[in-house]
C-alpha cells in the first residue's frame, strides 16, 4: 500500500530554507532519506519552492481567477511530499514521526487512492 | 458564601473526585465487569457516576465512602442502560449484579478487588498483543483513547475502534475473568508484565539508541506495577519489573541537559539521579532475589542496578553487565537485548567484540531498528572506521524520532 507523507513547514522552517538551509538541518533530512531507501520503503519524493512562488488558478463561471501565492492561507504551508510503500497505516505513522519535518511543523499521512482509481485518472 | 470560597470548595471536591477516580477506577470497572464480562458498559456506567459526583458532591459534600457511592450510582446507571436497551434476556450474572443483594454487592469499601482478573483478561492470549497495554491503561487506569493513541502513535479514531473491538471480544469471546491456574500462570503473568513494561517504554539509552514507544506513560506504568505487586506480593518478577522501572525513572532528570540536549547514560551527572528511587529499586531487587527464581525483568533490573552503582563508585562494571546480558539473551533473544549486549560487550571487551555481536543479527530485522544503528555507529567510530561509521550514523539519525537524540547523533557523527 502506498502512503504520502505531506510535509508542512512552519514559517521559521521556511525562513531557514531561505538562508540556504545549511547543516545540521540538511544532515537530518539526508539521513532520513537514506533510512527510507535502506528500509526498502521509499517510492518517491519531492520538495516544493517557497509558498510565495506559487500562483493559484481557478475557473469560475468560465472566468479565470489568478491569485498570487499558495492556495491555502495558513501558517504552515505544504513544503514537499514523500511516497512510501508500506504494509500498514501504523507503519506510515512510524515513519512520519521520524521525519525531521514532524518536529518543526507537521507531517500528514494520507493513503494514495487505490491503484485502480489512479489508473482511471491517468488512463 | 462568596464566589471565591465556593470555587475553592469545588476545587477541593474536584481534586477528591480526581483522587477517588484514580484510585478506584480500576477497582470499580473490574468489579462491575467481572460479573458481566461487559467492560465497555461498566466503563460507561462508571463515567456516568463520576459525572454525577461532579454535580452532587460539591453541593451535598463528599460522601463518607466515596467508592461505595460511585459503585451504587454506577449500578443504577447500568440498570437504566438495560431499561433503555430493553434487553429481553439479560444474562444471569448481569441480573445478579443489578439486583445487588447485600451478598452480591457489599456496600462496605471491602468489596472484592478484581483488578488482578481484569489484568489477566486484558492480556489474554485471545486478544491482539498490540492491544494488551492500551486495554490495560483504559480499563484499569481510565485513560482516554486519545492519550493512549498519542503514546502509541496511532490515530485516535483507530485506537478508539481497536479498544471497542477488543472489549467486544472480551464480552462475546468467552474470555474468563479469573486468575490463571498455576500451570499456565508463569506465561500469563509474563504477558501482564510485558504489557506494563510496554507502557513504560524506555529502552536502554547507553548509546542514544532509544526505542521508547509509550514513553509518556512511565508514571502510569509504575502505578500499575505497584497495583500488581499489591495483588501478587510473592512474585519475584513483579518485584523485578518494578525495580527495573524505578531504576530508569531515577535517571529521568539526568537524561536531558539544561538546554534540552540529550545526555547519554555514560555522560549523565549521577548527582541528578534520584537516590530514593534507586534505593527503592534496590529493595525490590533484593526482595525478588530472596525468592530464588531469576527472570527476565530481574536481570534487566540487575543491569540497571550495576549502572546505578556508578553514583557511588564513579565507574561502570561493564563485565558484570555483559554477564547479565548473556543470561538475558537466553531468556529473550530479542533485538533489544542483543543490541544492548553488543553495547555492553563493546565497553567490556572492546569495539570488535561488540561488532561481532551485532554482525550476528540478521540485517533484515534491523532496517527499522534505531538502537542497532546507534550502537554500530558508536563502535565503528571507536575503531576509527569513519566512513562506515558515518553510514551507520545516518541510519541511526534517519530512524530517530526524538529531535534531541537526532541532534546528539548529528553532532557525534561530525
Amino acid at each position: 500500500m502506498q502512503f504520502a507523507l505531506l510535509i508542512y513547514h512552519s514559517p521559521e522552517e521556511w525562513a531557514m530554507r531561505k538562508n540556504d538551509y545549511n547543516d545540521p538541518h540538511l544532515g537530518a533530512w539526508r539521513a532520513y532519506y537514506k533510512a527510507l531507501v535502506e528500509a526498502g520503503v521509499y517510492a518517491g519524493a519531492n520538495a516544493l519552492e517557497l509558498p510565495e512562488t506559487g500562483t493559484t488558478v481557478r475557473l469560475k463561471e468560465g472566468k479565470r481567477h489568478v491569485q498570487d501565492g499558495p492556495y491555502a492561507d495558513t501558517k504552515e504551508q505544504l513544503a514537499g511530499f514523500i511516497i512510501l510503500e508500506l504494509p500498514s497505516a501504523d507503519a506510515a505513522l512510524d515513519w512520519a514521526a521520524r521525519c525531521p519535518g514532524a518536529a518543526r511543523g507537521a507531517v500528514e499521512v494520507r493513503p494514495l487512492a487505490p491503484e485502480t482509481m489512479r489508473r482511471g485518472f491517468t488512463g | 458564601m462568596n464566589e471565591g470560597v465556593q470555587q475553592d470548595i469545588e476545587g477541593a471536591v474536584g481534586r477528591t473526585i480526581e483522587r477517588v477516580a484514580r484510585e478506584s477506577y480500576g477497582r470499580l470497572v473490574a468489579y462491575l465487569s467481572s460479573h458481566t464480562r461487559d467492560v465497555a458498559s461498566a466503563e460507561d456506567a462508571l463515567s456516568n457516576a463520576l459525572v454525577a459526583a461532579l454535580t452532587t458532591w460539591p453541593r451535598d459534600g463528599v460522601p463518607q465512602n466515596p467508592e461505595a457511592w460511585l459503585l451504587t450510582t454506577a449500578r443504577h446507571s447500568l440498570i437504566d442502560f438495560m431499561r433503555h436497551q430493553q434487553v429481553a434476556e439479560a444474562s444471569e450474572p448481569m441480573l445478579v449484579l443489578l439486583r445487588g443483594g447485600p451478598k452480591e454487592i457489599p456496600m462496605s469499601p471491602e468489596f472484592p478487588d478484581e483488578r488482578l482478573k481484569l489484568l489477566f483478561v486484558c492480556t489474554h492470549p485471545a486478544i491482539d498483543p498490540a492491544m494488551h497495554t492500551p486495554l490495560m491503561l483504559q480499563t484499569v487506569l481510565g485513560l482516554d483513547a486519545v492519550r493512549i493513541a498519542h503514546a502509541f502513535l496511532v490515530s485516535p479514531t483507530t485506537m478508539g475502534q481497536r479498544l471497542v473491538r477488543a472489549k467486544v471480544k472480551i464480552r462475546d469471546g468467552g474470555i474468563p475473568f479469573e486468575v490463571p491456574q498455576e500451570r499456565e500462570l508463569p506465561q500469563r503473568l509474563d504477558a501482564v508484565l510485558e504489557a506494563i513494561y510496554a507502557a513504560f517504554g524506555i529502552g536502554w539509552d547507553d548509546m542514544a539508541g532509544v526505542d521508547q514507544r509509550g514513553r509518556d506513560l512511565a508514571e502510569e506504568a509504575i502505578w500499575l506495577a505497584r497495583v500488581l505487586l499489591q495483588l501478587m506480593p510473592e512474585e519475584a518478577e513483579v518485584h523485578g519489573l518494578l525495580a527495573l522501572m524505578l531504576h530508569c525513572e531515577a535517571r529521568r532528570a539526568a537524561r536531558r541537559g539544561p538546554d534540552g540536549r540529550f545526555v547519554p547514560l555514560s555522560e549523565q551527572d549521577t548527582r541528578q539521579w534520584s537516590l530514593p528511587l534507586i534505593e527503592e529499586a534496590e529493595r525490590h531487587l533484593a526482595e525478588a532475589a530472596k525468592r530464588g527464581r531469576t527472570g527476565r525483568f530481574q536481570l534487566e533490573a540487575a543491569i540497571q542496578s550495576v549502572h546505578a552503582e556508578r553514583a557511588r563508585s564513579g565507574q561502570t562494571e561493564w563485565a558484570a553487565i555483559t554477564v547479565f546480558y548473556e543470561q538475558l539473551i537466553r531468556i529473550i533473544p530479542t533485538l533489544g537485548t542483543r543490541t544492548g549486549y553488543a553495547a555492553a560487550a563493546g565497553e567490556a571487551h572492546g569495539p570488535e567484540a561488540g561488532l561481532a555481536v551485532l554482525d550476528g543479527i540478521c540485517l533484515d530485522a534491523v532496517s527499522n531498528y534505531q538502537p542497532y544503528w546507534a550502537v554500530r555507529a558508536h563502535l565503528l567510530q571507536r575503531l576509527g572506521k569513519s566512513s562506515e561509521a558515518g553510514e551507520a550514523f545516518d541510519r541511526a539519525i534517519g530512524l530517530a524520532e526524538d529531535p534531541a537524540v537526532r541532534q546528539f547523533l548529528l553532532e557525534r557523527r561530525g
